[in-house]
């Protein structure tokens, strides 16, 4: 199996099949080596996946692939214990081609994706594990397998896998993620007929919703839960960064069917059979965290390079453009002949000089701030929570008492100051 | 916001899931006598899909129900666990998401 191809690439998730399409319809030689029995089966995302960038790679992909919802309507639930302060945007011109973004699943659109790969000529090695990069004179030259006589070589090798990306620490490109690094989540799938999701998230037919959920959906910990709607299953998860799980000693189970059970999520999915139980990590580290991209002979896409925007919840669009990026760059290597790591560094340039980079920068005390400050979780969300209701109770005091009475519960246990500051930090993180 | 009163038994979570079942194991652990001195075992509680026990005065690492997260690999305090990916083809296959 010795055999040489223009580029190696280590996974089949949408960062390495976006940069194994783009690489076969230009001509080039692809592998694509992915550990599952097929591409999807080892991956695990919300569910939102957006438009445009996968336009950019596939135009009209949407015409064609399979989809579960376009989202017409995003919330956002500011969640306590028995109650929720919602917000949420919800347009019609998201119902309309070519959309904004859809919920997926991954294990049946990675196998579209892959079939898209081979069509455009690559080939697709499924059931391979990638063991190690085959390094000579410092570059590398390939990859060993875990099949027998598993050496494939290439001029260029992309690692694109994953959030554990064990081939690019073992290069050195990056120390092992600390546990404030990286979030953990699970999440179940559960059946649902179609109609029955449209009523009750008040759809028209084959349109979809999302909501995210802060507060109590995580305990108050560092994190968000989600609620996902498809054809005819609704997702459900949450996550929370590994170090606040670890040091409350929550089993991630119990604490998703906490999720379940809550007053406020409860009505929604009633009734639902739960059909399959994922846990994946997402990597938070944002713009700190990126790792090297860039070697002699090989790239870092996607989640291995830690292109997350926890933020907007974004990442599959990110991996995509970064496989999108890393493939223009190693057609251009191949044109002038050089595969070094000055010839490929022009990935990094693109990626610097992209929405990718630059929002990860915009955010980059995000996380820290949130780390740092636990109670914009743990305080002000159940603090919001009571001062609704305390606006909202009508009992024969004055209007002016009540909003003193809601004002008291935001500052509750702080000075004014302190409000004042910590609306001034998470304005800062953001902004 | 207080603690879990719920119980779950993540048996019924995990039998959800197709596996393609693995011969041998690619989790370990490296060292026992470190696990025995390790005060909070944070494995047993944070791993989604309860791989780790404490039985009998050692960790058991219960591979078959893995979900390949890599929570334990980076979580374990004594960068004790020997983590790798199943062989090729082997262990959780998940079919949606």
């Amino acid at each position: 199996m010795a055999e040489k191809f223009d580029a190696i690439v280590v996974g089949a998730g949408v960062s390495g099949l976006a940069a194994a399409y783009t690489m076969a319809k230009a001509g080039l030689s692809v592998i694509v080596i992915e550990r599952g029995q097929y591409p999807g089966s080892k991956n695990v995302m919300g569910g939102v996946l957006y438009r445009h960038m996968m336009d950019e790679i596939i135009p009209d992909f949407w015409r064609d692939a399979p989809l579960e919802r376009p989202v017409v309507e995003q919330r956002f639930w500011f969640m306590g214990r028995e109650s929720v302060v919602q917000t949420g945007y919800k347009g019609m011109e998201w119902a309309k081609p070519p959309y904004n973004n859809f919920t997926v699943f991954r294990g049946k659109f990675d196998q579209w994706f892959a079939k898209k790969c081979i069509e455009a000529g690559a080939l697709i090695i499924n059931e391979t594990v990638v063991e190690e990069c085959l390094i000579k004179d410092n570059k590398v030259v390939g990859v060993r397998t875990d099949r027998p006589d598993g050496d494939i070589y290439a001029d260029v090798v992309v690692l694109a896998d994953g959030v554990n990306s064990i081939l690019a620490r073992n290069l050195g490109f990056h120390r092992e993620w600390r546990p404030n690094q990286v979030a953990l989540a699970v999440m179940e799938v559960l059946k649902m007929p179609s109609e029955r999701i449209e009523e009750r998230f008040n759809l028209d037919k084959g349109m979809g919703a999302t909501i995210e959920i802060f507060g109590d959906g995580t305990l108050g910990m560092i994190g968000t839960a989600f609620i996902y709607t498809n054809k005819e299953h609704i997702s459900i998860g949450c996550g929370t960064l590994l170090s606040q799980i670890r040091e409350k000693h929550i089993k991630p189970y119990e604490l998703l069917e906490y999720l379940k059970q809550h007053p406020i999520v409860r009505p929604l999915i009633a009734g639902s059979e739960p059909c399959e139980y994922y846990a994946h990590l997402i990597p938070e580290g944002g713009y700190d965290s990126i790792p090297k991209l860039v070697g002699d002979g090989v790239l870092v896409v996607g989640d291995a390079a830690q292109f997350v925007n926890g933020i907007h919840r974004e990442g599959s669009n990110l991996g995509m453009t970064s496989g999108h990026f890393a493939a223009d760059t190693i057609i251009h290597a191949k044109k002038i002949g050089e595969y070094d790591e000055r010839a490929l560094s022009h990935y990094r340039d693109v990626l610097y000089n992209s929405f990718i980079i630059k929002d990860l920068k915009k955010y980059r005390n995000a996380s820290h701030t949130m780390e740092a400050n636990p109670k914009f979780f743990n305080h002000y969300i159940p603090a919001s929570n009571k001062a609704m209701s305390e606006m909202f109770i009508v009992d024969g005091k004055s209007k002016a008492d009540r909003q003193r009475l809601a004002f008291e519960r935001i500052t509750e246990g702080r000075s004014k100051l302190g409000l004042v500051s910590d609306m001034l930090k998470i304005w800062r993180a953001v902004k | 916001m207080g603690d879990i009163k719920i119980k779950v038994n993540i048996e019924d979570r995990l039998y959800l899931n197709r596996y393609a079942a693995n011969t041998v194991s690619h989790l370990s652990i490296k060292d026992q006598t470190v696990c025995a001195k390790c005060k909070e075992k944070p494995c047993t509680d944070f791993c989604p899909a309860h791989v780790y026990e404490w039985k009998e005065g050692r960790i058991v690492a219960g591979f078959e129900g893995c979900l390949e997260c890599g929570a334990c690999r980076i979580g374990c305090c004594h960068d004790n666990i020997e983590w790798r990916f199943p062989r090729g083809g082997n262990g959780v296959q998940f079919r949606l998401a």
